[in-house]
C-alpha cells in the first residue's frame, strides 16, 4: 500500500464532495431532520389520554373524582357527556380513548356500603395504549381510595393503621423518570447513522463506473485497498460530523441524560461509523449503477436497522429465531452501547462484548469489500 | 528482445459465444506509432483493453513493456499510459487538480511533479487556465489534457483508444503532432482511430476486422501490395452494367463505383478491359492506373476478409 496513491484518492474524493454542496448539505442535514422526526414521533409513553366523563350524579365527591383524573397528567378530560347516546357517539367518533361513567347513586352507595364502582370504558383498537391507560386509571382510583380511607378514619376519630401493612417501594435506576424517550433517542442515533452512513458511500464507486472515470482509474497502479481507504477517509469525516450532530441533538435538545465518558462515546461512534460506511462501500463495489446501489443500500439497512436493532422493539420479546437473526444486525450492538453509555455511564470495559462484535463486523466487511473490487472490466 | 514493446500471440477474447478478438498476433517495436484501424465492433477497444490488463484474455498471451498482461497486470499498469475511448477525467476537478491526482496515482516524485505538470499544461495549450473546471473545456483541450494525464509518469508504452473521435480537424492535427513528439522520445504508441487520413500519420497500420488482424504494414506497403493487383480508374456511362460485366471478367479482382467513376482492381494486363466491356454494350474511356488510397485498401481488405469469414 502506497501512502501517496491513497492520499491522491482521498484528496480527489474530498474535492468532489466539496464541489457538490447540495449533496453535502443533504448528507449533513438529513440526519438532523430524521432525528427530529424519529425523536418526536417515537415515544412509548402514554400521556394525556383523551377521556370523556359522564357524571350522572354531579355531586361534590364525583366532581372531585373527575378532577383527580383531570389533574393526573395521564388523562385529559376532553368532554362532559350528558347521556348514554352521547357516550356511544363519542367512542364511535374516537373523540376519546376512554370514558368514565359515575352512577347517579355514587355518593349514596359509597356512604352506605363503603364501596362504590366507577365504570371505565376503553377503546381497545390500540391495545398497547389502552392497556397502559387502564393501568393509569387504576392508579388514579387507588390514590382516590386511599384518600377516602384516610378521611373516613379521621372523621371517625381513629388514627391510620400502619401495623401489618407492607409497602413496595420500587426504585428505578438509569432512567428514573421512566421516560421512554431517554431509552429511545440513543437508539435513534444508531439507526440514523446506520441508514445515512451506508447511503453516503453507496454511490462512491458506482458513480465512477457511470461517469466512465473508473476505466481510467483502474488502468493506473492504484490497488483495491488504497482505493477503498482513500475513498472512505473523507466520508468518515462526514459520517462523524453527522454522528456529532445527532449526539448533540440527543443531549442538548432531547435532554437525554448523558452519564458516560466522552472518550467511550467517541471511540465506539468511530467504530460504528466505519462499519456502516464499509457496508455502503461494499454495495457500491458490487452494483455498478448509482440508482441500484443507493436502493440496495437502503433496502439492506432500512428494515434490519429499524425493526431488528432493538431500538424500539425489544429484542428479548422477539421469537427465538428472530433473536438469532438480530446477532447479524450490527446496529443492535451500537444501540446497546449508546444506551449504556448515556444512561448507565458504562465504560469501555463493561461494553467489551458489543464492541468486539462491531470490531468483527468492521474487519469482515472491509476485507470483503476490498476483495470484491477487481481492477478488470469483465469481473465483478 | 529489448526493442519489442508490445508482443501479442494468439490473443483471443470471447464474451459468451461472441468472439470479439480472434487469435490476434501483433508485434510493436519500441518507438513505433502503430495505427489500429477497423470498423466499429471490430475488436480494437477489446484488444487495447487486454493489452492494458483491463480485460483478461480468453486465450493467447501478451507482453507489454516486458510484462505479461495476465500474470502481472500491475507491472504493466505502471509502465503504460492509457486513454479510454470515453473521456474519463474528472469534470468537477480543475485542470491542475486532475493532473495532481494522476501524478499522485502514478507516484510522480514530489520534486518533479511541478515541472511535469507544467509540461503537460503547455502541451495541452492550457496555460493560464490551470484552475478552470475540466467540464467547461472544449473537446480538443479535454483530449490533450487526458493525454497529458496519461504521460505524467513518462510511460514507455501508450495506448490511445480513439483519442480524436468527436474532435474538430484542427485539434486532431495538433493531437497527432503531440503523438509524434512522444514517439521521437522513443515512446511506443498504439492508437486506434476510424479517421482514414490519420492512418497516414502512423509508422505502421494494423487493420482489424471481425476480431481478426487483416493486414499490417506501413501505409506505403499496404497501398502497394495489400491489394494484390493494380488499381485503375475508368470513366464510363452505364456504371451499374459495367460493374456487372467486369464481375465476370477473370482478370478483375474487384470493381466498385467511386462517385461518377469506376475503380477496377486487376491482375495482369489491362489491355482486354475496353474490348470486354464493348462486347457487352458498355462504352468506356481509357483506364488510368491510379495509386490506391488507404481507404481503397481498407474497403477491399475488409470486404475480402468478411467474405472469407463467412465461408
Amino acid at each position: 500500500m502506497k501512502l501517496k496513491r491513497l492520499l491522491a484518492i482521498a484528496y480527489k474524493e474530498t474535492l468532489q464532495i466539496w464541489r457538490d454542496p447540495r449533496s453535502l448539505a443533504i448528507a449533513l442535514l438529513m440526519p438532523l431532520m430524521q432525528m427530529g422526526l424519529l425523536g418526536y414521533g417515537v415515544s412509548l409513553d402514554v400521556r394525556h389520554v383523551a377521556l370523556c366523563v359522564y357524571d350522572q350524579e354531579n355531586s361534590q365527591i364525583s366532581r372531585a373524582l373527575v378532577q383527580d383524573f383531570a389533574s393526573s397528567n395521564w388523562f385529559a378530560v376532553v368532554r362532559q357527556l350528558h347521556n348514554e347516546a352521547e357516550l356511544r357517539d363519542a367512542m364511535d367518533r374516537s373523540v376519546c380513548i376512554g370514558a368514565i361513567t359515575i352512577a347517579s347513586n355514587f355518593t349514596r352507595t359509597l356512604d352506605s356500603s363503603g364501596t362504590a364502582s366507577v365504570q371505565a370504558i376503553f377503546d381497545a383498537t390500540d391495545v398497547n395504549t389502552t392497556n397502559i391507560a387502564i393501568g393509569y386509571a387504576q392508579g388514579v382510583i387507588a390514590l382516590v381510595t386511599a384518600d377516602f380511607e384516610r378521611n373516613w378514619l379521621r372523621m371517625h376519630g381513629e388514627l391510620a393503621q400502619t401495623v401489618g401493612s407492607v409497602d413496595l417501594e420500587p426504585r428505578v435506576m438509569f432512567n428514573e423518570a421512566l421516560d421512554s424517550r431517554n431509552f429511545i433517542i440513543p437508539g435513534v442515533v444508531a439507526v440514523i447513522l446506520g441508514l445515512v452512513g451506508a447511503q453516503l458511500t453507496s454511490l462512491t464507486v458506482s458513480r465512477e463506473w457511470e461517469r466512465g472515470t473508473m476505466e481510467q482509474l483502474i488502468s493506473t497502479p492504484v490497488t483495491a485497498l488504497e482505493l477503498m481507504i482513500g475513498k472512505l477517509m473523507p466520508y468518515f469525516i462526514v459520517g462523524l460530523v453527522d454522528a456529532g450532530f445527532c449526539l448533540i441533538a440527543a443531549i442538548f435538545w432531547f435532554r437525554v441524560p448523558f452519564r458516560g465518558a466522552f472518550g467511550t462515546l467517541a471511540a465506539t461512534t468511530m467504530l460504528y461509523t466505519l462499519v456502516v460506511l464499509g457496508i455502503g462501500y461494499l454495495v457500491s463495489v458490487r452494483i455498478r449503477s448509482q440508482l441500484g446501489a443507493s436502493q440496495v443500500a437502503l433496502l439492506l439497512t432500512m428494515l434490519p436497522t429499524t425493526l431488528l436493532s432493538g431500538y424500539t422493539f425489544p429484542i428479548d420479546q422477539m421469537p427465538h429465531f428472530v433473536q438469532m437473526i438480530t446477532y447479524a444486525v450490527y446496529p443492535r450492538y451500537f444501540v446497546t452501547i449508546l444506551r449504556a453509555v448515556f444512561l448507565k455511564g458504562s465504560g469501555l470495559s463493561e461494553l467489551i462484548g458489543p464492541i468486539l462484535a462491531l470490531v468483527v463486523f468492521a474487519v469482515l466487511i472491509i476485507r470483503i469489500a476490498a476483495r470484491s473490487f477487481h481492477k478488470r472490466l469483465d469481473e465483478r | 528482445m529489448m526493442d519489442i514493446a508490445v508482443q501479442a500471440t494468439g490473443l483471443t477474447k470471447r464474451f459468451g459465444s461472441f468472439v470479439a478478438v480472434d487469435n490476434l498476433d501483433l508485434s510493436i517495436a519500441k518507438g513505433e506509432v502503430v495505427g489500429f484501424i477497423g470498423p466499429n465492433g471490430a475488436g480494437k477497444s477489446t484488444t487495447i483493453r487486454m493489452l492494458c490488463g483491463l480485460l483478461k484474455p480468453s486465450a493467447g498471451r501478451a507482453e507489454v513493456a516486458g510484462f505479461d498482461v495476465a500474470r502481472d497486470p500491475e507491472a504493466v499498469r505502471a509502465h503504460i499510459g492509457y486513454m479510454s475511448q470515453k473521456f474519463s477525467l474528472y469534470g468537477d476537478l480543475s485542470v491542475r487538480e486532475n493532473l495532481l491526482f494522476f501524478g499522485g496515482l502514478y507516484q510522480v516524485p514530489r520534486g518533479e511533479i511541478e515541472a511535469r505538470m507544467h509540461m503537460a499544461i503547455g502541451m495541452a495549450g492550457l496555460e493560464g487556465r490551470e484552475d478552470v473546471l475540466v467540464q467547461t473545456l472544449a473537446g480538443g483541450w479535454k483530449q490533450r489534457l487526458a493525454l497529458g494525464c496519461a504521460i505524467l509518469h513518462r510511460p514507455p508504452v501508450l495506448f490511445l483508444d480513439e483519442p480524436t473521435s468527436g474532435v474538430e480537424p484542427e485539434a486532431r492535427r495538433k493531437f497527432w503532432e503531440l503523438i509524434h513528439q512522444l514517439a521521437s522520445q522513443s515512446v511506443t504508441i498504439l492508437v486506434s482511430t476510424h479517421y482514414m487520413e490519420e492512418a497516414e500519420y502512423c509508422n505502421r497500420i494494423a487493420l482489424i476486422n471481425a476480431g481478426q488482424l487483416v493486414a499490417i504494414g506501413s501505409p506505403g506497403e499496404l497501398r502497394r501490395h495489400a491489394l494484390g493487383g493494380t488499381l485503375y480508374e475508368l470513366s464510363c456511362e452505364a456504371l451499374g452494367a459495367a460493374v456487372t460485366a467486369l464481375g465476370q471478367m477473370p482478370e478483375v479482382i474487384d470493381a466498385a463505383i467511386f462517385s461518377d467513376k469506376l475503380h477496377v482492381l486487376m491482375r495482369g494486363s489491362v489491355e482486354a478491359l475496353q474490348p470486354w466491356l464493348a462486347t457487352r454494350g458498355v462504352t468506356a474511356g481509357q483506364p488510368v492506373p491510379i495509386a490506391p488510397s488507404l481507404e481503397d485498401v481498407f474497403v477491399q481488405l475488409v470486404s475480402r476478409s468478411s467474405v472469407a469469414g463467412q465461408t
